[in-house]
């Protein structure tokens, strides 16, 4: 029974999740749009979404060194940290600074009230299911 | 909590920005000061901003890495009757530019006003998480 309730509520409350992530991706950007060689970064939001929902990581493991020899240092790059199993992606340029910083603030704040707008969306989607529910166990 | 986090990330910003302001407003009161406790006219100062992780995610927030001073030489001003006048007449003026620091300013009070606006919609955000289910 608990079990059905998690099911009906976890495709909203995944995309909440990664909704509340993303926008603080986005965050990260519009607060260092003045920090030299700072590149702006997203997510892929359909594919983490889907990724989510199946519990596969499309993330790519971080590089290691080949050791042939139990001496060798275990060499190894740290991973990207990425979000819900999905590499951070990097944006393309379309006007590059001198500075070598990469966020373009239109886009950023563009897709920063985007986000902020589906995600509320999104709770309005949880309440209706939540109202729903409740219309169904409550006596007529 | 990532809508928290960007309480973080917004303020660490804000607070940075502000240090930034505070250099501008630093360099344009001293752009006549001829003179400092070390004897050299007034160098400008400028800061390196730097990412700094918060939550899971890497370079998130914002922090003042160092503050530099401007290598530029210093402005030397034609006035002999200044008491610190080299034998030329020359004084050594500080090599603030105030063209550089008043765009400066606004670049900085716009950014700290845009993450005001960035902690203002994570602020809505969660007021309206809390009513899920209400």
């Amino acid at each position: 029974m608990v079990a059905k309730l998690d099911d009906y509520l976890r495709f909203n409350e995944t995309a909440l999740n990664l909704r509340a992530q993303r926008q603080q991706l986005l965050a990260s950007n519009i607060a260092n749009a003045d920090t030299p060689n700072y590149k702006a970064r997203d997510i892929n939001f359909a594919e983490t979404l889907q990724g989510a929902m199946d519990g596969k990581s499309t993330k790519v493991p971080p590089v290691e060194l080949a050791r042939t020899s139990s001496g060798h240092i275990a060499g190894k790059a740290s991973g990207d940290s990425g979000i819900g199993g999905s590499p951070l992606l990097y944006r393309t340029v379309t006007q590059g600074s001198v500075d070598g910083n990469t966020v373009d603030m239109d886009v950023e704040r563009n897709q920063f009230t985007d986000n902020a707008v589906r995600y509320e969306a999104g709770v309005t989607a949880v309440n209706a299911q939540i109202k729903g529910l409740l219309a169904a166990i409550q006596p007529g | 909590m990532s809508l928290s986090n960007i309480f973080n990330v917004a303020g660490s910003a804000m607070s940075a920005q502000s240090q930034r302001l505070n250099t501008v407003a630093s360099n344009i009161a001293n752009a006549d000061s001829a003179t400092s406790p070390n004897g050299q006219p007034y160098k400008a100062k400028q800061v390196v901003f730097k990412a700094i992780p918060y939550g899971n995610i890497e370079d998130s927030g914002v922090k003042v890495d160092q503050i530099v001073e401007d290598q530029a030489p210093p402005k030397l001003t034609y006035d002999p009757k200044h008491p610190l006048a080299d034998a030329n007449g020359y004084v050594a003026m500080p090599n603030v530019n105030p063209v550089e620091e008043m765009v400066n300013m606004i670049s900085a009070s716009r950014s700290y006003q845009t993450n005001v606006e960035t902690m203002n919609t994570a602020k809505n955000m969660l007021m309206k998480t809390l009513t899920i289910g209400q």
